[in-house]
């Protein structure tokens, strides 16, 4: 592409012309108006001066006014800056005025017109002018005109005006206009660079942005905030697949162990399949984890779409609550609910279920050794308060340490104490994450003694409710 | 259970091997086809009991598959298999005509209990009688009252669902997922095994002072309600 193929198509040329253009179009309209105007008052102003010489001249009384007539003339065409006057009698001839050449036909017919003349001392000049013609009695023709030079030099000097302006215009609109464009233009660049850059995979770099915070800025802010929210999904995916490689490993290994020990040591038939039915129970420990993981994973980034519909919470509670019962009464805990009347939730059914029954789950098997003197018993509680739902999982066990209380809610924390019991590390996470995706979190208080786990979410509007009791 | 036609579809050549030797070991006759219109040909021309269908499969894939299959009515049941295992994904593949949906890796057990109970419900046509018999045991599905050898049996209202779901599926293994998901309606996984202690629970009540014992543990597998006595 040429250099002015080149500029023929940037933004800015486009620009400039279509803005020079527009200009154009209306100046010429503009000053065409005024000119046009002007013509008119002046056409107004010239016949209104001819209308009156012509009536005072034509009132003049009576017998011998045509002689009077053709005296004033005479006198009138004599001084400087006179009207132009020309009388004529039946046949034609002048019999006085200033005017000496006339086109053949101009006094035929009476009334208001524009002609060329030529006038008097002047002559081999033709002018133009604006006459009135009337016929007086016995035949003789009487005009009456002004110049027209005024008007035209003035018609002339708008028109030269207009064509200078324009050229001013063009240059000016072209120059302001390829200025203006450019420093648009050069942002844009910049930023298209900076875009490439960060294609190239540096994705820490960012959008310049200027001071003006006009479109251009607002563009680049919104753009930059969206990069800050790749690289923070990207960092979090590294961190993700990091953890579930290293989290893998270990059962991995024990598994890789376990049938290394068993091709070693075995020797009858029933001691390979004790082996091989330990191998699939922990290839199952190892699904079960790598799902759980999995199902964190994509909790917090966000891409869990499962189907939120509005439902009492205090009845998913219970359902919950329903299935963990039996388990409970087995291990002498007593699992008591209290129930909400006004804890209607938009969320899942299912994840919310999956972060209860962990929680439960947790509070059966940690909190089911009873403190000094505490009943082993475990509260689960929904309430409402204000716009926010609670579910609290309480348990009369050891509970947590205020310092470890953040750190449990990592992956595959698990405190001392608590390696013996089975588990993965994973519920609490698990729960946490599905609390922060319905708006929600999750957090750990003293029951002294004993654990609080408490779930929020917001409850569901007054809208949502009626668009659910619609359906 | 009587013998079934299964069709697996499925890409990974290895994987179907393992499923159709699986599948003839316990008794039935699998076919395989390899690719999303293979299997849709043949799916068509019909005769089988159940589809097991892949859900990612090339020229078809496996939700089109199904899609296209209810389009032609063709009501043959269908189970999903699926690598990903989101929720999500298993609501679309419901939507899109599956019957069942399991998620990869999964025990050959659990597949042979949800395709038996898949093909069950194909030949059981229409609803399950009111009354459900096992043995001696009774449940009347209208007042639900229980009874064995005619001594009354009181029922919590989740034992009684429980109960129901077992005796529809008499005779057949049901595993714990399905009851968790038939029963409870949740899907995942519970840290404990709870189903457990309700199936020991309900067995306290219908087995517990009489002699042959109707609700069975099969291992490594799940449970199945049957008359031992035959």
């Amino acid at each position: 592409m040429t250099a002015l193929g080149k500029l023929f198509r940037t933004t800015a040329f486009k620009l400039s012309l279509a803005y020079f253009l527009v200009f154009a179009v209306s100046a010429s309209l503009v000053m065409g108006w005024v000119a046009w105007n002007m013509r008119r008052v002046m056409n107004d102003q010239l016949a209104a001066t001819i209308e009156a010489e012509i009536k005072g001249l034509a009132e003049l009384p009576g017998p011998g006014g045509i002689r009077r007539i053709v005296d004033i003339i005479d006198r009138r065409a004599r001084q400087p800056g006179a009207s132009l006057y020309l009388i004529t009698n039946f046949v034609g001839q002048p019999i006085a005025g200033n005017i000496v050449a006339l086109p053949p036909d101009a006094l035929r017919e009476p009334g208001l017109r524009e002609t060329t003349y030529e006038r008097l001392g002047d002559t081999d000049v033709e002018r133009r002018a604006l006459a009135r013609v009337l016929i007086l009695p016995g035949g003789f023709r009487l005009l009456v005109g002004r110049d027209l030079e005024d008007r035209e030099a003035i018609s002339a000097l708008v028109g030269r005006a207009l064509v200078t302006s324009l050229f001013w215009l063009a240059i000016i609109g072209a120059f302001g206009g390829l200025f203006v464009a450019r420093r648009v233009l050069r942002r844009v660049d910049a930023m298209n660079a900076s875009a490439q850059t960060i294609m190239q995979g540096n994705l820490a770099q960012r959008l310049p942005v200027g001071r003006s915070n006009d479109e251009l800025d607002r563009l680049a802010d919104n753009l930059n905030a969206m990069l800050e929210r790749i690289q923070e999904l990207m960092v979090g995916l590294r961190e993700v697949s990091d953890n579930i490689a290293h989290d893998l490993k270990t059962p991995l290994t024990r598994l890789r162990n376990r049938a290394e020990e068993a091709l070693r040591t075995a020797s009858a038939p029933q001691e390979y399949r004790a082996a091989l039915e330990k191998m699939i129970e922990e290839s199952d420990q190892l699904i079960a984890i790598f799902n759980a993981l999995l199902m964190i994973a994509r909790l917090e980034a966000g891409s869990e779409t499962a189907p939120v519909k509005t439902f009492d919470l205090s009845l998913a509670v219970r359902d919950v609550v329903d299935l963990y019962e039996p388990l409970a009464e087995d291990a002498g805990v007593k699992l008591i609910i209290d129930e909400c009347a006004d804890c209607l939730v938009n969320a899942s059914r299912e994840l919310m279920g999956q972060a209860i029954a962990n929680l439960i789950d947790n509070a059966l098997k940690y909190g089911a050794r009873a403190g000094e003197g505490a009943p082993a018993e475990v509260r689960v509680s929904v309430r409402r308060i204000n716009d926010v739902v609670e579910v609290e999982v309480a348990d009369r066990g050891p509970g947590i340490p205020p310092e470890d209380r953040d750190r449990v809610l990592g992956r595959f924390v698990r405190l001392e104490g608590s390696r013996s019991q089975p588990g993965s590390g994973l519920g609490l996470s698990l729960a946490a994450a599905v609390a922060r995706l319905h708006n929600g979190s999750l957090r750990l208080e003293d029951n002294a003694p004993g654990l609080r786990a408490i779930i929020t979410t917001p409850a569901a509007t007054g809208e949502a409710t009626q668009k659910q009791m619609d359906q | 259970m009587k013998t079934m036609r299964l069709l697996i579809i499925e890409d990974d050549r290895e994987a179907a091997a393992y499923l159709v030797k699986a599948f003839r070991e316990a008794g039935h006759v699998a076919d395989h086809a390899a690719d999303g219109l293979d299997g849709y040909s043949r799916a068509t021309d019909g005769g089988y009991d159940v589809l097991i269908v892949d859900r990612m499969l090339p020229k078809m894939d496996g939700l089109s598959l199904i899609g296209g299959l209810r389009e032609q009515k063709v009501e043959t049941p269908v189970l999903i298999l699926s690598a990903l295992g989101q929720v999500d994904d298993r609501v679309k593949g419901l939507r899109a005509g599956g019957d069942d949906y399991l998620a990869k890796p999964y025990a050959f057990s659990e597949l042979l209990a949800r395709v038996e109970a898949l093909a069950r419900r194909k030949n059981g046509s229409g609803s399950a009688p009111t009354m459900l018999r096992v043995g001696d045991l009774e449940l009347d599905r209208l007042s639900h009252k229980l009874t064995r050898a005619g001594r009354d049996i009181p029922l919590q209202p989740r034992e009684y669902r429980l109960l129901e779901y077992l005796m529809r599926h008499a005779g057949q293994v049901v595993t714990r997922t399905m009851l968790l998901e038939n029963v409870w309606d949740y899907h995942f996984d519970p840290q404990t095994n709870v189903i457990d202690v309700h199936i020991s629970r309900l067995r306290g009540k219908i087995d517990k002072g009489f002699d042959s014992p109707l609700l069975h543990t099969i291992r490594g597998a799940g449970y199945m309600i049957r008359d031992s006595a035959r």
